[in-house]
């Protein structure tokens, strides 16, 4: 009688009944092979390994620096040999003991597929060691239908209208949510699109996704507003033009930031800004530095002294308004406070934008060469200015029967995540857990490997996750202890890939 | 990326696709608009899904000689058929043009589409379609290794299938080529003829070491018969006459219209013929040996 018994890196499960002769039947697919020992199907995908089957398929495994983690310094006298994970063999009294055999890999989700719906345990299952204590990573590819990005693009012009539809290939792919701090938000993709619109709209959303969490670029058509390209990682590109910095704070902001550089060299400051223009002597900072009253009074609403709202529709000019002559936005000059010769200096928040000019006779704004000791202030504006970038958050409900891929009793897993027992990882990357009930996981995409994403026709999004903890706590919560395997099985069964670890992603064996 | 039956579906990356079940391995690349793009690869994954059940429900047959297999049913199993059809005088089962006979039928719902140029690549069968003005760069390796030269292939050439057989591919040979790259009008019949010209790249030598099939893989429907597992280095002469005799079996195949050009290789000597020798319209570039 043949023993069988399934390989955990197998997703199926190997017929038992007796085939003679140490067969097996792989039951992977309808071809239903009968594998010899040491021979592999039709596919050459599956394999009979010593009676077991045995998956070749490749799988993505990183490997973080052996010895301590500290990064190879790229001279040639430090004995290395080219390897950037490998620690540097000069100074190798200062490397602490090797980790054990293994405790420097960790299996991603990224190749591993899925067992969807997720009846069956997860793909992968892997033991391993980490300083002593036995833990285990459940890795597995998971179809999300809801899922998201969530996406911050660095820029004070004006991308459109709150709730505005954001439109790809004329179809409706996501909407215009919040501004934050120096920052247009997006929110794309989501099931309504993907599953709740036309096939079409289904199709181009789930083809933006997939472009978004592989860090490709998308552009977006924004109802009412600007064509935008975004791509994580890189600056956004505003109606063809790339931008540049991240606005160093509001009109407001900057007032009080530079405030007591301008003293003694200007008399009157406005910071033109989209949200809140700043007006120097009038604003609080000005009048702490004991500042005249110049006269200058600008167009828009007063919040509080010397910070207005809606100096100006929202645009492409100065500061994400639509300025581009920035003496438009002065209401008046009052001639029982200002007075000729009065240096007054406009500036936007990013300072890629400042006029100079001075009150003539008749109190009128003359052009007027600038100083040098403003200019080195409105250049250090642009200094504090970090550079403009696209941010890509994938956000995805993994509560689903995914769950059931981990374990047999679904709230367990919930419940060891929320109480910190079980660490979430998308492709190694750290993932936020989102309060409150399901496992509603949010991770930058790039801290991900690249092409991490994948799609199903549905349409739907897959994307790799892994569940690493404690292998006592896996017992404990109902884990398909019987499909554990160790790591050394993996690298010995599983056709695979080892890339380097994204150093700026915590180790998840903790 | 998995479905309920194990199929499985990929994007490759920006213009390729990857449809996978079982045995069955297909990278797909389709242009035009890109939403007639979108639409071909929904349609052709809407085909590929039950394609793998069908074949295995008629795998007795199409494991059984062309003649006993006529009574098949299923589109795949028939373009099989109709492909071996012409080599029933000797040995062959349907399954030597699986690969190919699959390739065609899935692109057949990428053509259905309206892309404006496409192939499917089934482990190297490749089914092509060309719209007037298109052209496709095929390239030949030498023993699945070195790029030995390169077929351009365009829209006004009858060529819309390539196929190629050998020793060390996944599937079996008697011969001893280390590949035959065939032209032909669609992929099944290339993948059919590439399989009878590399079973004729064969001459008897000590350095040949050849095993009933049997005892390398299970179900083969080559059964008992010797098949190829190792070619030693040969004389120039057996080298040469191991040629001449695939080169006259390809030379068959051309004159009765069933291929439009072969490439055959052998230990750094190669016989092209047809459309790809030197003078054919789609020449194999770089291949200075012949």
């Amino acid at each position: 009688m043949a023993t069988t018994h399934a390989d955990p890196a197998a997703d199926v499960v190997p017929d038992t009944t007796d085939q003679g002769g140490g067969k097996i039947v792989c039951n992977a697919c309808p071809v239903l092979c009968n594998i010899t020992e040491g021979r592999s199907g039709a596919c050459d995908r599956y394999a009979n390994v010593s009676g077991v089957l045995t998956r070749v398929d490749p799988l993505l495994l990183m490997q973080r620096p052996a010895g301590d983690a500290r990064l190879v310094r790229f001279s040639s006298d430090t004995g290395w040999n080219g390897n950037p994970v490998a620690p540097f063999q000069a100074d190798a009294a200062a490397v602490p003991a090797r980790r054990g055999e293994g405790e420097d890999l960790f299996v991603s989700g990224v190749g591993s597929g899925t067992t969807y719906p997720d009846y069956k345990p997860a793909p992968f299952i892997v033991s391993s060691r980490h300083e002593g204590v036995d833990m285990v990573t459940v890795v597995t590819e998971g179809i999300f239908s809801y899922c998201s990005f969530k996406i911050k693009i660095d820029t004070d012009r004006y991308l459109g209208p709150e709730q505005s539809s954001v439109r790809v290939d004329g179809e409706v792919v996501g909407h215009v949510t919040t501004i934050e701090y120096g920052s247009q938000m997006l929110s794309i993709g989501g099931v309504h699109h993907l599953t709740g619109g036309s096939k079409k709209e289904g199709r181009v959303t789930c083809d933006v996704m997939m472009a978004l969490g592989n860090k490709q670029p998308v552009e977006f058509d924004i109802e009412g507003g600007a064509k935008v390209v975004v791509q994580a990682g890189r600056a956004p590109i505003i109606n063809g033009v790339e931008e540049q910095r991240m606005r160093v704070g509001c009109g407001s902001a900057t007032i009080g930031i530079f405030a007591k550089q301008w003293e003694g060299h200007v008399d009157e400051v406005v910071v033109v800004d989209d949200h809140i223009t700043g007006v120097l002597s009038e604003h609080q900072a000005g009048k702490f530095l004991d500042m005249r009253d110049g006269g200058i009074k600008v167009i828009g609403r007063k919040s509080t002294p010397g910070r207005y709202f809606q100096v100006a529709n929202p645009g492409a000019g100065w500061g994400g308004t639509d300025i581009t002559d920035p003496l438009k936005i002065i209401k008046a000059i009052d001639p029982k406070k200002a007075w000729p010769g009065e240096r007054i200096l406009f500036v936007s928040t990013t300072g890629e934008d400042w006029a100079y000019f001075i009150l003539d006779d008749k109190l009128q704004p003359q052009p007027a060469p600038v100083p040098a000791a403003i200019k080195k202030v409105v250049d250090r504006i642009g200094e504090n200015c970090e550079p403009a970038l696209c941010t890509v958050l994938f956000m995805g409900g993994a509560g689903g029967s995914l769950r059931a891929g981990v374990t047999e009793n679904p709230i367990a897993l919930t419940r060891s995540i929320k109480e910190a027992l079980v660490q979430v990882t998308c492709g190694g990357a750290p993932a936020y857990i989102w309060p409150g009930g399901g496992i509603m996981v949010m991770t930058d995409v790039m801290k991900m490997p690249d092409a991490a994403f994948g799609w199903v026709p549905t349409p739907a999004i897959v994307a790799p996750v892994e569940f690493s903890m404690k292998l006592a706590d896996y017992e404990k919560l109902g884990g398909h202890m019987d499909r554990v395997q160790t790591l050394q099985q993996v690298l010995a069964t599983a056709k695979h890939t080892i890339v380097g670890w994204e150093p700026s992603n915590p180790w998840p064996m903790v | 990326m998995k479905t309920m039956n194990g199929a499985i579906f990929a994007q490759l990356d920006r213009d390729r696709v990857h449809f996978q079940h079982g045995p069955i391995d297909l990278i797909i690349e389709a242009r035009g608009k890109p939403a007639t793009v979108r639409a071909a690869y929904a349609l052709a994954w809407e085909r590929f899904q039950g394609l793998l059940e069908g074949l295995v429900a008629e795998l007795a047959l199409l494991r059984s000689p062309v003649q006993q297999a006529q009574a098949v049913n299923g589109p795949v199993a028939r373009r099989m058929v109709n492909a071996c059809w012409p080599y029933r005088d000797v040995f062959i089962t349907p399954m030597a043009a699986v690969a190919g006979a699959v390739a065609d039928e899935v692109l057949g719902a990428l053509v259905l589409a309206g892309v404006d140029k496409a192939y499917v690549n089934n482990g190297g069968d490749i089914a092509l379609h060309l719209t007037a003005g298109e052209t496709f760069r095929v390239g030949v390796v030498e023993g699945l290794v070195r790029l030995a030269g390169d077929i351009n292939v365009s829209a006004d050439l009858p060529v819309r299938g390539v196929a190629t057989s050998g020793w060390r591919g996944r599937s079996f040979s008697l011969g001893i080529a280390d590949s035959v790259t065939v032209l032909a009008a669609n992929a099944a019949a290339a993948d059919a003829a590439a399989t009878i010209i590399a079973n004729a790249v064969n001459i008897d030598d000590a350095a040949i070491e050849r095993r009933p099939a049997s005892t390398i893989k299970d179900d083969s429907d080559l059964g008992e018969r010797l098949v190829t597992v190792a070619v030693g280095r040969l004389s120039m002469q057996k080298v040469q006459a191991a040629l001449a005799r695939g080169g006259a079996e390809a030379q068959r195949l051309l004159d009765a219209g069933l291929i439009c050009g072969a490439a055959l290789l052998l230990q750094g000597e190669a016989k092209v013929l047809g459309l790809a020798a030197p003078a054919g319209s789609a020449r194999i570039n770089q291949l200075e040996y012949a």
